[in-house]
């Protein structure tokens, strides 16, 4: 065994496997602050950073674990007025902390609303997650508490800096979102690379069998609930803080969550990638649609009729997804680098 | 606790019984289909309001009650078999989840369809019934409700009729008993699934428009779906008694929850209490009080 480390130990370094890193890195710490416009990142990658991290979550819990949720925003809204709440009431708290302390709390509620997942299976799991969906959004504006005492419940985005730098600019607030996500990602894509996130996999492919063979289904299905509750709290926070800036609870509704879950299925489930394609998809696909429509019909195409045709084209594309590509756009993608590879060799 | 205290309670659980037929109205169309190809469709609601904003903006253009009726029901039977056509056959063999994410892209097609057709207002819809209340030893008990009762009564002992008397509800049982059975002895499962379908379809309107002429058709009228759930979920998804039980119980328990629980906590839970109830009945049986078991094979 020490030889064979040894040996791999002095392997030549796999470059190609750093490059695509490395490239996004580069582009999302040196070429996007120094040359994105306001708009881009105020209206096109701060929200789209956040609903990745969401999906990014939710496609642990969902594609990875097998546990549909319906869910997704009412733990969004956990972080992002747990968030809140740790910044107004605890003094000088650094804004990493009070980050995790929100994602702890998402990942507690998380596990509250999971427990049901030890004794109920598939449809009846995923109703059981609406209750957190419904419960959640009540308590939010029903005890004014939380939202220090705002008639309509209302939240607005502290003042946010790290180590003194203001981060409250538009590129400041990118910085931020963009690092959370970098770190959170990382972990993911250690997690599911490693014996837990295979666990993971046999509770979604055969939960009996999985059993079986000694894996704690329990165990694995509570993690599951609770990291992934985790990183959409922190999604919750990033959707609330950097994107937003001011967040009634109304705006976690069952529409968000959806639109989480139809991120994961468009991008690819059981894929990281996936969760980044897909939410990409989502936020630019309604600037297109509103431009294309315009284009076309002129002055028909009013904002209730992009709103239905959004919906119609959406709907249309789920199914066409689940029909002809059901791993997504992560597949295509794949296909794609495929034949560009044998092209070009 | 006094007579009139006593008046009182039952007053509130007959309101609440009557507005649980209500929820069932909606669940049984979730259960035919549920029953029958195994997908729990998220579309319902939304073709609950496609048939009521069809019928509703029939009328309004001047076409007769009936005749308005006839056309709906034939817009939900071509609804029908066109999902199964364009949705379910190639989707055949896939696993519940994808088919019940399908059914929720759905929804959204049939909604924005619904609203880009008809309209985003809010319609009046008068079915020409009566809503006064009226009192029977002390109790007031809504006619509206009695009447949606009675239909819906009529309606499941219809539906029973037809599953148990005709050739066609021969094959649903079939079908749900056992779909690979079913197709050895040759019945057709596209077919079977496109009345399936329809059925969903017929319920959909005579929910559409009690539902319609209570609350107004209107884009809410697609979120009694979230009504009907955690009712699919107490009674379990694939029994027609269960959707009713369950409709009773959660109607019942929720308007009293609502009386006396309410004021505790600051009012306003009707929105999660039937979701915290089906909870609750989960957890000591899995699969609801009436549903099938399920056995586990490796």
């Amino acid at each position: 065994m020490a030889v064979q480390a040894l040996d791999a130990s002095r392997a030549p370094i796999d470059w190609q496997k750093f490059a695509l890193p490395a490239v996004l890195i580069v582009v999302a710490y040196g070429l996007i602050p120094a040359y994105a416009s306001s708009y881009l990142v105020e209206a096109i990658l701060l929200p789209f950073l956040a609903l990745s991290l969401a999906a990014v979550g939710l496609n642990l819990l969902t594609g990875y674990c097998g546990q549909l949720s319906l869910g997704s925003s009412a733990f969004m809204a956990v972080g992002a007025f747990a968030a809140y709440n740790f910044n107004l009431r605890v003094e000088g708290l650094p804004l990493a902390v009070t980050m995790i302390l929100a994602g702890i709390s998402a990942a507690g509620i998380g596990v509250v609303f999971g427990l049901p997942s030890l004794r109920l299976r598939g449809f009846y799991l995923a109703v059981s997650t609406l209750a957190a969906q419904f419960f959640v959004q009540w308590a939010l504006t029903k005890f004014g508490w939380f939202s220090n005492d705002n008639p309509s419940g209302v939240i607005s985005a502290p003042r946010m800096a790290v180590a003194g730098f203001s981060l409250d600019g538009a590129t400041g607030r990118y910085l931020l979102s963009v690092t959370a996500v970098i770190a959170l990602t990382a972990l993911v894509w250690r997690l599911v690379n490693s014996a837990t996130g295979r666990n993971f996999i046999a509770v979604r492919d055969n939960e009996t069998a999985a059993r079986v063979i000694g894996v704690p289904v329990l165990r694995t299905k509570l993690l599951a609930f609770a990291i992934s509750s985790f990183i959409i709290g922190v999604a919750g926070v990033l959707w609330a803080f950097t994107y937003l800036r001011t967040v009634e609870p109304a705006g976690f509704n069952l529409d968000r969550s959806f639109q989480i879950l139809f991120i994961i299925i468009i991008g690819g489930l059981a894929s990281i990638r996936g969760a980044f394609l897909g939410a990409a998809f989502i936020v630019v696909f309604p600037l297109f649609l509103s431009r294309f429509g315009a284009f076309v019909f002129g002055g028909l195409f009013d904002s209730g009729v992009l709103d239905m045709s959004q919906r119609i084209v959406l709907g249309a594309l789920i199914i066409i997804f689940l029909i002809a590509e059901p791993n997504g756009l992560s597949a295509l993608f794949d296909r794609l680098k495929r034949r560009i590879g044998s092209r070009s060799s | 606790m006094s007579y009139y205290d006593f008046l009182f309670v039952i007053e509130v659980l007959v309101g609440g019984l009557l507005s649980g037929v209500m929820y069932s109205l909606v669940a049984i169309g979730f259960v035919l289909i549920y029953k029958t190809s195994g997908v729990l469709n998220f579309a319902q609601g939304s073709m609950v309001l496609f048939a009521a904003l069809t019928f509703v903006s029939l009328v309004e253009r001047g076409i007769p009650f009936a005749l308005s009726l006839l056309i709906t029901f034939a817009v939900m039977v071509a609804l029908g078999f066109t999902i199964e056509r364009t949705v379910l056959r190639p989707l055949v063999n896939r696993s519940p989840m994808t088919l019940f994410m399908a059914t929720l892209g759905l929804s959204y097609i049939i909604e924005g369809a619904a609203q880009l057709i008809w309209g985003t207002q809010v319609h009046g819809l008068d079915l020409g019934i009566d809503d006064t209340p009226f009192e029977v030893g002390g109790i007031l008990i809504s006619s509206f409700d009695l009447l949606a009762a009675g239909i819906a009564a009529a309606m499941v002992a219809g539906l029973s009729a037809f599953f148990y008397w005709t050739r066609i509800g021969l094959a649903f049982r079939a079908v749900a008993d056992d779909q690979f059975a079913a197709l050895a002895v040759g019945l057709r499962l596209p077919r079977i699934w496109g009345t399936v379908w329809t059925a969903a379809g017929f319920v959909a309107v005579v929910a559409g428009l009690l539902w319609g002429a209570r609350l107004g058709v209107q884009f809410s009228l697609s979120l009694i779906v979230l009504k009907a759930l955690p009712v699919l979920v107490l009674g379990g998804f694939d029994s027609i008694l269960g959707a009713i039980v369950g409709g009773l119980i959660i109607g019942a328990s929720e308007k009293l929850a609502e009386v006396y629980l309410g004021p505790f906590v600051g009012g306003g839970i009707e929105g999660w209490f039937a979701y915290a109830l089906a909870l609750v009945v989960l957890l000591v049986r899995p699969s609801g009080l009436f549903g099938q078991k399920t056995v586990e094979r490796v």
